[in-house]
């Protein structure tokens, strides 16, 4: 078998499209952690939620996709801000670890109630876009569409992160916990708004995702271990470094796919991401700052 | 005490089908009780040194699938098997601990690197689907058709022999817990939870005591896996491996107490205690209703009793007897 031929090359593109997506994800939970210093092991949990909120509201209530886009990005911003005051807040003083195990609780919580709720079929929009074809290779234009948004709303939280007086604030209290109440702000404000940010980003990247995957209440085991391996190797807090884990990630996935099953893509992907941890603890891209 | 008690309960419980038949049904809560009791224990072992594993199901899958699958396709009995399993289990730990020792991987990360590990475990037993039936799950081939005993293949049709096995495998898993509780891998441990480069500067060689008890521990769940494998005669990724199993365990110590020596046992006796009744008062007709409650409790517990119920019991017990009472938290 030639070692590049175009079915190669269409598992690399549709790895670097699929890495959009991830880089999203691992951007939403990155931002929470780098500022709140809590991981939500049930990030995905709430994209499921966002999944169900626009299948529901587009085919079966016959809301207009983009309306249904709006409403199911503004509820997920919701439930991360009530997420982190009902749930969060009660621990932030206690040991690091209850902050990550009390979410792993909401995990538990949110699939079982998806399961009670919607019950286990898998749903989907019933829409197909079409594949963009270039020679002998397809692209389907939902995985464009979503690899192209989210880098528009990766740019824009980078650019709020860096221009706005919000972003600044958000910025400095990631960079000194104790230093920020004594010039006035608010941490549990900045907080609260990082969360909705963090939902909101977790609320669209369940938009691109509906697109492509059908919504199921376990939906979420499949995208969140991981977008928690992305920004691990990428460096907790690390927004640049999980932006580029993303992709690599991403590559093993559809790459690995591609010459074995999928599940040996993610295999690999996994193992990659433990030998990235015993050289480079802090990270494969700890080195470029945060 | 923490002889006794023990001692006694497993007397007790040894008792109960002489004394008081208490029917298949109840005494295979019993036996799940008892097998999930040992598994919760042996994630305690390292898991109340701050060590919090979200990989046991990785143990306790290789465990599981290690003795069927050798049985099965190379028809290696399980006496020989076992060991074999709980060896790669050992293997896999330390392939794992030892690097995340080495570079200080605690915390977040380490939860996070050992959740990878455990997801490798459960993609690893699904992708070899030809071999391992896949997400279908795998059922050792029967040795009972001769007879309700089969030795040789650790087989037991009978619900009484696998009471006494269970029985006795907890009663091991609980003894371990109190050697480790009464030696100085203890100590060592605590010291480095608290400041590793102090206990470091004290002579506590800090890999090496992780490790320790990262294998013991291991080992320990692997075991679990083979009683569970063996009892059930049915294995699926699901049930002995991956995120959802190693959340499990954690949420179980956690409810029922970590820092206790009969908190996790407590754990397995509430959950599925919980499991059962509200199965029995609400039925089939809504499922997972179960991991609605489990994940609300979990919520609840650590926020508002994070010594668990039996540490809980205990410590309001603890005060009664000393009225002039120290502050609680430190």
């Amino acid at each position: 078998m030639p070692i590049f031929d175009v079915f190669l090359l269409e598992a690399i593109l549709n790895g670097l499209l699929f890495g959009g997506v991830l880089a999203l994800l691992a951007l939403g939970l990155n931002l929470i952690f780098g500022v709140i210093d809590v991981v939500w092991i049930c990030y995905a949990e709430l994209v499921m939620l966002g999944m169900y909120t626009v299948y529901f509201l587009y085919a079966v209530y016959g809301v207009p996709l983009p309306l249904a886009f709006l409403a199911a990005i503004l509820l997920v911003a919701g439930l991360g801000a009530l997420l982190h005051q009902l749930v969060i807040r009660p621990v932030l003083a206690s040991e690091p670890i209850n902050q990550l195990l009390v979410t792993g609780g909401v995990l538990f919580f949110l699939q079982a109630a998806a399961t009670v709720a919607f019950g286990i079929d898998f749903r989907n929009l019933g829409l197909s876009l079409p594949s963009l074809v270039v020679g002998e290779i397809f692209l389907p234009w939902s995985r464009i569409l979503a690899a192209g948004t989210a880098l528009l709303a990766m740019l824009g939280v980078w650019l709020f992160l860096r221009q706005t007086f919000l972003g600044t604030a958000i910025r400095a209290i990631s960079q000194d916990r104790q230093i920020m109440p004594l010039v006035g702000a608010d941490p549990g404000r900045l907080y609260l708004l990082t969360s909705a940010i963090g939902g909101g980003l977790a609320g669209l990247g369940a938009c691109l995702l509906v697109l492509q995957y059908d919504v199921h209440p376990a939906i979420g085991l499949s995208f969140g271990p991981i977008t928690f391996m992305i920004c691990v190797m990428g460096g907790l807090g690390n927004l640049v470094g999980g932006f580029l884990a993303a992709f690599v990630f991403a590559q093993f996935i559809s790459v690995g796919g591609f010459f074995f099953h999928i599940e040996w893509g993610y295999v690999m992907a996994f193992v990659f991401f433990v030998a990235v941890m015993f050289v480079k603890p802090q990270g494969l891209f700890a080195a470029s700052g945060r | 005490m923490d002889l006794l008690i023990p001692v006694l309960i497993a007397a007790a419980v040894g008792l109960l089908p002489v004394l008081a038949p208490i029917g298949d049904y109840h005494l295979h809560l019993v036996i799940l009780m008892l097998v999930w009791g040992f598994v919760y224990t042996a994630w305690s072992v390292m898991g109340r040194f701050g060590l919090v594993s979200l990989g046991h199901g990785a143990f306790m899958g290789i465990g599981a699938y290690g003795v069927t699958l050798l049985w099965n396709e190379v028809g290696l009995s399980p006496w020989l098997g076992a060991p074999i399993a709980i060896a790669g289990a050992a293997l896999f730990a330390l392939l794992i601990g030892w690097p995340c020792f080495r570079f200080r991987i605690t915390g977040h990360y380490f939860a996070l690197v050992t959740l990878a590990a455990t997801e490798i475990v459960r993609l690893v037993i699904v992708a070899l689907r030809d071999l391992t039936g896949g997400s279908l799950g795998l059922t050792p081939k029967t040795a009972l058709a001769e007879g309700p005993v089969a030795l040789a293949a650790l087989q037991f049709a009978a619900k009484e022999v696998w009471l006494y096995i269970a029985l006795l495998v907890w009663l091991a898993g609980v003894l371990v817990w109190r050697a480790v509780d009464r030696s100085m891998l203890r100590y060592a441990l605590e010291a480095a939870g608290q400041d590793e480069d102090a206990a470091a500067s004290i002579g506590v060689d800090v890999t090496r005591a992780k490790l320790a008890v990262t294998l013991l521990s291991a080992v320990l769940t692997a075991i679990g896996g083979v009683v569970y494998a063996q009892y059930q005669l049915y294995v699926a990724p699901e049930t002995v491996s991956g995120i959802a199993i190693s959340l499990q365990i954690v949420f179980a110590v956690i409810a029922g107490g970590m820092f206790v020596q009969l908190g996790p046992t407590v754990g397995a006796v509430f959950t599925l205690a919980l499991t059962e009744a509200l199965r029995v008062a609400i039925g089939h007709t809504i499922p997972s209703l179960d991991g609605l409650v489990y994940g609300l409790l979990l919520v609840l517990f650590i926020v508002y009793m994070p010594k668990g119920i039996l540490g809980q019991v205990l410590a309001l017990a603890a005060r009664r007897r000393r009225p002039a009472p120290a502050p609680a938290r430190a």
